[in-house]
């Protein structure tokens, strides 16, 4: 069984915490650190973000988190390092990469799916690769058993959700309202009505993600989803840190938002 | 060969093209390709467009010999097609009243675009002062600053203008946070793309509404020379004025197809915006084509003293012509701009874009190396009075 369906398998209905953090933010030598933090503190998967030069998809805070990354030239190439680092003590907790296509591409679809295999990564999440264009490298990642994580929207209409559920692998992703991460207009009631949608085609754990902010929406959505992602929370805290202070605050936020899913 | 038919059902030329965004916009872009290919059926739709190019753009813009230019050069003949002659001073409004007709199909009252020299979202807020819609344009912080006459345009006609600060503050990031905007207000907003590139069908729409270029060209050179031109030439940023000119001439051999990139400071430096004659295949903005890239897939900064061809992607398109060597491309520096640039004013009274100063500067450097009787056709994309400030800057002067 794959570390993603172990864990859900584990957690026996119990909501997830799937934390993100940008691989590199505040600093490259912090990141496995930090990793290591989230799951002390209670993440279940995490989400680990790859820097890219245009993230199209992103709010300011995740923004800003890439450009400190690439300050230090952090490249695909170090995320995986990174990876390898952490399974060195941590061969449990999944790792899902998550970032835009271009990085991928010009590593090589095969050359990357081997080295992520290697380096103990779980699933791949490219935000700007819907399934129209992901076939050749969906195919390089399951033969490397690595779950692509596909992304659903409030737009997706039914005969896509059923086209995606053909193509997910580990859990789907959804996106909870319309816009880039860090958001703040999500609709609660409006997401479980749409959850409920997406069950009737799909098997696999539902997580939620962008525009959860604080211990209270982490605990709505927990009661209409599997898992729930907190991103650019996060990150703003890392921002608001320092290099020593980083991991304590960050744990901090973890373990509260851990506790309000219970 | 076969008769050219591109791009497939799915956006894709050959292995360019495609729809890589994000799921929140793919259900908007089937919605746009649907819309469009009602539209693309309906007489009624065309009609109108060709009504508001001959009366409110002014076309068709004609073309014009430069004798006196290509009497100096002495070689092949130049002759332009005036785009710089349409309401707005570019084609870029070619392509904002067929996406505004559509934007209206589409009962969407709120428009966006991104610009970069300025010309696009001044073609934006025209469009949308004239068909009544709410226009936002999204432009790199560091293109307000060196396009500040077409900024005020923008705000004349009643558009709110939003500088970029991320990224290198140049097209590219107004194009992200275009893509933003689009994502967070998607129900009510049509995003008009302003080059020939970005998701499917983009990249095919403004095409189709650029062609009317290459269409006219291909009436006016044979009622002018009795035949068509030896070699088309157009400046490539994203690909827009050139795929209008190259697409009707792509079928007819003989004619040679040249598109120019921005050198900037030359080839060698590092510092330009030429992806079809340096880059590697990359994804960007929704698209796979030639890239400038490092080694990590991170997108480079890109210079060139034009804003409007400031930018590291092409369309596929484009990608796809050059793989098959069906056009070729070629760079042409900042300097060489200049040079045509003063060139064109001093010999022919005509103030050309710095973005179609590339052009001509490529018909102007290989045209003595050509007989007399050959004849360059240069697509001048657009007129330059919004680069007085640049030009007056890099002579020491402040105007
Ligand atoms: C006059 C002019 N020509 C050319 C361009 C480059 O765009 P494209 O390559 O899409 O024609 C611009 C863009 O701003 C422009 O203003």
């Amino acid at each position: 069984m794959s570390r993603i369906a172990a864990t859900f398998a584990r957690l026996s209905g119990q909501k997830a915490l799937i934390p993100y953090i940008t691989a590199g933010d505040p600093h490259p030598d912090l990141t496995v650190e930090l990793m290591h933090g989230l799951v002390d503190a209670g993440a279940d998967i995490i989400e680990l973000g790859v820097p890219f030069s245009d993230p199209m998809a992103d709010g300011p805070v995740i923004q800003r988190a890439a450009e400190r990354a690439l300050a230090h030239n952090v490249s695909l190439r170090d995320v995986l390092k990174m990876v390898a680092e952490f399974r060195k003590t941590n061969t449990d907790t999944p790792v899902v990469l998550m970032g835009y296509l271009n990085p991928v591409v010009a590593m090589g679809y095969t050359e990357f799916a081997r080295a992520a295999h290697a380096a103990g990564v779980d699933g791949v999440l490219s935000v700007d690769c819907p399934p129209e264009e992901s076939e050749e490298l969906a195919t390089e990642l399951e033969a490397q058993g690595i779950d692509p994580i596909f992304l659903l929207a409030p737009t997706t209409p039914e005969a896509r959700i059923v086209e995606i559920a053909r193509h997910a692998r580990g859990y789907v992703y959804y996106v909870s309202l319309k816009g880039v991460t860090g958001a703040a207009n999500l609709d609660i009631a409006d997401v479980g009505r749409k959850i409920a949608r997406l069950r009737e085609h799909i098997a696999l754990p539902i997580g939620v993600g962008f525009g959860i902010r604080d211990a209270e929406t982490a605990r709505a959505i927990a009661g209409v989803a599997d898992a729930v992602v907190v991103g650019s929370r996060l990150v703003q805290e890392i921002e608001a840190a320092t290099p020593e202070t980083a991991r304590e605050r960050l744990t901090r936020l973890v373990a509260e938002l851990k506790s309000a899913i219970r | 060969m076969d008769r050219y038919d591109l791009p497939d059902a799915h956006g894709h030329f050959g292995p360019y093209g495609g729809v890589y965004v994000a799921e929140t916009l793919m259900a908007a872009l089937a919605e746009l390709n649907e819309e469009y290919a009602r539209a693309k059926a309906d007489p009624a739709f065309w009609q109108e467009y060709h009504y508001e190019l001959k009366h409110y753009v002014g076309r068709p813009s004609p073309i014009y010999h430069a004798k006196r230019l290509s009497e100096k050069l002495g070689g092949a003949q130049i002759y332009l097609k005036r785009e710089d002659l349409n309401h707005t001073g570019a084609h870029k409004v070619n392509n904002t009243i067929g996406q505004a007709l559509l934007a209206r199909r589409m009962g969407k009252k709120r428009v966006i675009a991104e610009t970069g020299a300025g010309q696009h979202g001044v073609a934006s807020a025209t469009v949308a002062a004239r068909y009544g819609m709410e226009c936002v344009v999204y432009m790199g912080a560091e293109d307000v600053k060196r396009q500040a006459p077409n900024v005020y345009r923008m705000k004349l006609l009643g558009a709110t203008v939003v500088p970029v600060e991320s990224g290198t503050k140049t097209l590219k990031d107004a194009l992200n946070e275009a893509m933003r905007d689009w994502v967070s207000n998607v129900d009510n907003t049509f995003y008009i793309l302003g080059t020939a590139a970005g998701p499917h069908p983009y990249p095919m729409l403004v095409r189709d509404f650029q062609t009317v270029i290459g269409e006219e060209s291909k009436v006016q050179m044979p009622e002018m020379i009795g035949r068509q031109p030896d070699v088309v030439v157009a400046c490539v940023g994203g690909g827009s004025n050139a795929i209008g000119m190259f697409y009707p001439y792509i079928d007819v051999p003989g004619v040679r197809i040249v598109g120019v990139e921005a050198g900037g400071d030359g080839i060698e430096t590092g510092r330009h915006a030429a992806p079809l004659s340096v880059g590697t295949p990359g994804v960007l903005h929704g698209f796979k084509s030639y890239l400038m890239q490092d080694e990590n897939g991170q997108v480079s900064g890109t210079h060139s003293v034009s804003a409007g061809l400031d930018y590291p992607g092409v369309g596929p398109e484009h990608s796809y012509l050059k793989d098959i060597g069906r056009a070729e491309y070629d760079a042409i520096n900042d300097d060489e701009a200049m040079n045509a640039f003063h060139d064109l004013c001093h010999l022919e009274g005509i103030i050309p874009a710095l973005e179609s100063s590339h052009a001509l500067a490529w018909a102007i450097k290989h045209a003595p190396t050509m007989d007399k009787d050959k004849v360059i056709l240069v697509n001048l994309s657009g007129r330059g009075d919004k680069d007085i400030n640049t030009v007056a800057a890099l002579s020491g002067i402040t105007l």
